[in-house]
């Protein structure tokens, strides 16, 4: 039932003239891809320096604080720039991502990894020591480390995977 | 050119390549580590570009910003060139045949050369500097340049991906 609306409306995606524009424009794709790459990498580094300090890996002379305030509050508006190529690319091929589960799987993780990064984010701003008092918190912290590297990693993996599980 | 014929059909005869072309999952899986540890490098250089430029981490002296980010991109970089080289060999001819993977590694070549002139030439001063907001232009020069030189990196990989004759 859902799938056939979700494919109805992949294919009347498709057949919309911005759809057309952007396939037969050859550069458009691989224009979009390259800048949501670009984002991807703003992003991932970000999150992997902070969740690095939550090891103790790098930076370790600077405050986990000070480390969160430089170089989380980046991601949000990375976001907004993936998102808006990320939907370019859909109405590009709405088949390749819509009728693909690899692409569903991919924003579920992101849905996960954002909350574990606002978590993250908004618990170093009220308490900038916080993950770093008690034995108990830093275990804490550098199992959420730790899952929001496996979690931005994953997501890539998706991301890339698409092109190689699309049906049709 | 009868030599580079045969370095090339050495990688390509491997049994390495051949596991890499006929296998379903591992081209793939190679060339998602070489996105995500490209991503490292790009993401981690653009930091300190900024620096560089002025625009991020200003209070910062420029050495404590790459003491505590530079470990990171080589790292990344060490996993990049290993998982782009396996990509290679598994087609080496092709991709020697395609004019992006040409202007890639020359790119990237541009972009470590850039890296000597800063490193060994621009930053013999940096002490005098290394605090200041606003860094002297050639500091300021090398960071603009690998700025440029690594969007296009990430472009011409992107490009390498639409231009490869099939089969």
């Amino acid at each position: 039932m859902t799938g056939a609306i979700v494919g109805d409306f992949a294919k009347w995606l498709g057949s919309t003239s911005l759809s057309h524009e952007i396939q037969t424009a050859g550069w458009i794709i691989p224009g979009l891809q390259t800048i949501h790459i670009l984002g991807i990498a703003i992003l991932f580094f970000s999150a992997v320096i902070v969740d690095l300090r939550l090891w103790g890996v790098l930076q370790s002379d600077a405050r986990l604080g000070d480390i969160a305030r430089r170089f989380l509050p980046v991601i949000w508006p990375t976001l907004l720039v993936l998102l808006i190529t990320g939907s370019f690319l859909i109405i590009g091929e709405p088949r390749r991502s819509l009728l693909n589960t690899t692409f569903y799987l991919k924003m579920m993780l992101l849905v996960f990894a954002l909350v574990v990064t606002a978590v993250l984010q908004w618990s170093l701003w009220v308490a900038p020591d916080f993950w770093e008092t008690g034995r108990g918190r830093r275990i804490a912290a550098r199992f959420a480390a730790t899952l929001s590297i496996v979690l931005w990693c994953c997501i890539i993996f998706a991301g890339r995977w698409i092109a190689y599980t699309q049906v049709g | 050119m009868h030599g580079l014929k045969e370095f090339i059909a050495f990688f390509e005869d491997s049994s390495l390549a051949d596991a890499i072309r006929e296998n379903d999952v591992l081209f793939p899986t190679i060339e998602s580590v070489h996105v995500l540890a490209i991503c490292l490098v790009v993401g981690s250089i653009m930091a300190v570009d900024l620096r560089l430029l002025g625009f991020a981490s200003v209070r910062h002296p420029v050495s404590a910003v790459t003491r505590g980010i530079l470990p990171l991109t080589w790292g990344a970089f060490v996993v990049a060139a290993a998982s782009g080289l396996l990509m290679f060999i598994a087609n080496a001819a092709k991709y020697l045949g395609n004019g992006f993977f040409i202007a890639k590694l020359c790119l990237i070549a541009a972009a470590g050369l850039n890296m000597l002139v800063f490193h060994f030439i621009s930053a013999r001063d940096q002490p005098r500097w290394d605090v200041q907001v606003r860094l002297p232009l050639s500091a300021r020069l090398a960071g603009g340049i690998s700025m440029i030189l690594w969007i296009a990196v990430v472009a011409c990989g992107r490009w390498i991906g639409f231009t490869m004759e099939a089969g």
